[in-house]
């Protein structure tokens, strides 16, 4: 993908988050900011292309590295805001 | 089995689609599970559609990362109290940084990039990851009190950050010129670790929820460098919308302060006027109650606004304070939570804490929802907060917290402030409604203090 091409997701990503989270009430402003954490753990996508690579063993080192690191966001955000979500309740 | 990239690239749509639904399934506690698990199944997504790619040859040293990563991962957030929620953020944030450098590392170190675009990428994906994970850390170093919350520092720290800002983008620029130089890219590392750790050591325990969201920010700024350096749209488009959220909070959180970001950031709080006597504030006109005279003023009350505070969530007394609703509300009262967006240490903990002890979220109000609501408020009950509620910032032109937004409560009828001394806030001041004609001090340990009126209320 060229460089435009990559600069016009960004910029459009950047506009449709600041419209999507400005909805977001404060109430839920905690579990925002876990589930955006696991989200953000996407970067495991990339860990896995270097983890699994033949590219060399410093290259498999970092991969693995970034394969944990990206892993406890991954699973620790989405179940922590799961379990805080699951606690809202209106009697 | 191997797929063709431009499958890849649509399952990668697919996943942005279902993070961007998510999100939006976030904007109202009813469709908010629904739209962490459609998050989660994009992540799904996402991973399994890249196993099939053609560079990933093995496939064990993965499953080994995905199970360390899983179990220690799971553990964290079946284990985490919902007061330490905020360590636990700063701890993500921190991890997602780290991931991001090590992503970033390991495609340097691959040589797979050598065009300006790449480099400079590689470059903002180390310099960003790196100030998001040590800055993170010390972060949760303070949150979990591994270190002393207030602020640290040395003279001269300005110059050296600004140096080591400075030092990380010449090594970039380089990096630019001669792509393969090892030796650069750990200087810059190293730098930018460094910076992580200096800007976050001088920011004190309550400016924390502007930290963590900053970080959260930059956690997904780094993911989405990364992305810049693979060529990998998941990463672009997902890292820019974490980037935007935790901006947006981070803005929120200054705007509840009064406080620019550079403030929160490079400031100690405003030093303007002359610093207020506490003595003079309080001489003779503290009134100082008992539970049961509390309980005595609730009986009678139509209406009761509940004031939550980040004392609230060090006494543990979420459920206490719940107990204490439920008794008001079979009298007849009404019971509603005031609560300020700085409240806490992150942005919507204290809501957090209070849907832990299964208060429903309907009478979670914000600030301006509840403020026009004090003046026909019976009795505000204020727990462990102090600075959010000081009407110096709505009457003192000379204080430094004059313009910040505050909790009305001195308007109800009778205020109870829950606490354990005069000791002041945050911002180091003393606050006039614990001086007020209408305010009882009731002075104590917070949840004895709670569970004390709740006995009292029962037996009057």
């Amino acid at each position: 993908m060229d460089f435009v091409s990559q600069l016009t997701l960004f910029v459009l990503a950047i506009f449709l988050g600041v419209e999507l989270i400005t909805k977001v009430p404060p109430t839920l402003h905690t579990p925002l900011m876990s589930g955006s954490n696991a989200i953000s753990g996407i970067t495991l996508v990339g860990a896995l292309i270097a983890a699994g690579s033949d590219a060399g063993l410093l290259i498999n080192v970092l991969g693995f590295i970034a394969v944990v690191l990206a892993t406890i966001n991954v699973i620790g955000g989405f179940m922590v805001t799961n379990r805080m979500l699951a606690m809202f309740k209106r009697k | 089995m191997q797929i063709s990239d431009n499958w890849i690239d649509i399952a990668y749509l697919i996943s942005a689609v279902l993070f961007i639904l998510g999100i939006k399934g976030l904007t109202k506690p009813k469709t908010a599970v629904r739209g962490n698990l459609l998050a989660a199944a994009g992540m799904g997504v996402a991973c399994v559609v890249t196993l099939l790619h053609r560079d990933i040859v093995t496939y064990e040293i993965i499953i080994a990362g995905v199970i360390v990563g899983g179990v220690i991962g799971a553990i964290l957030a079946k284990k985490v109290q919902m007061t330490a929620m905020p360590q636990l953020v700063a701890l993500l944030n921190g991890f997602g940084g780290g991931a991001s450098f090590a992503v970033a590392a390991a495609e340097f170190f691959r040589g797979g990039h050598p065009d300006v675009v790449g480099i400079i990428a590689t470059g903002a994906a180390v310099l960003i990851g790196a100030v998001t994970l040590t800055g993170s850390l010390v972060a949760f170093a303070k949150l979990q009190e591994l270190i002393d919350g207030k602020p640290m520092g040395f003279p001269g720290m300005k110059v050296v950050n600004a140096l080591l800002l400075i030092g990380s983008v010449v090594a970039i620029g380089y990096l630019v010129a001669n792509p393969g130089t090892p030796t650069v890219f750990w200087a810059l590392a190293i730098a930018a670790a460094v910076l992580g750790l200096l800007l976050v050591l001088p920011i004190g325990g309550a400016d924390m929820p502007v930290v963590i969201a900053l970080l959260n920010s930059y956690s997904g700024i780094a993911a989405s460098a990364a992305g810049f350096v693979m060529g990998n749209s998941a990463l672009i488009v997902t890292g820019s919308l974490v980037g935007a959220s935790g901006l947006i909070l981070t803005q929120i959180m200054c705007k509840a302060m009064n406080r620019s970001l550079t403030n929160v950031l490079f400031g100690v709080m405003a030093e303007a006027g002359e610093a207020m006597d506490q003595d003079e504030v309080y001489e003779g006109k503290i009134k100082s109650t008992s539970a049961e005279e509390v309980a005595m003023v609730l009986e009678t009350a139509q209406r009761v606004v509940i004031v939550p505070g980040f004392g609230l969530a060090m006494a543990q007394a979420q459920h206490a304070v719940r107990d204490l609703a439920d008794t008001m509300e079979a009298n007849g009262t009404e019971v509603e939570y005031a609560i300020h967006p700085v409240a806490g240490r992150m942005p919507g903990h204290m809501n957090v804490l209070l849907a832990e002890a299964e208060v429903s979220y309907d009478k979670l109000k914000d600030m301006d929802a509840i403020n026009p609501t004090f003046e026909q408020t019976d009795v505000a009950i204020v727990l462990g907060a102090n600075d959010v509620t000081n009407p110096l910032a709505r009457e003192d032109k000379g204080s430094p917290i004059y313009g910040m937004p505050i909790l009305n409560v001195d308007k109800a009828k009778t205020v109870v402030v829950v606490k354990r001394s005069l000791s002041p806030g945050f911002a180091g001041l003393p606050n006039p409604l614990f001086a007020k004609d209408n305010t009882l001090m009731l002075f104590g340990d917070g949840k004895g203090a709670v569970v004390d009126i709740t006995t009292a209320l029962k037996e009057g």
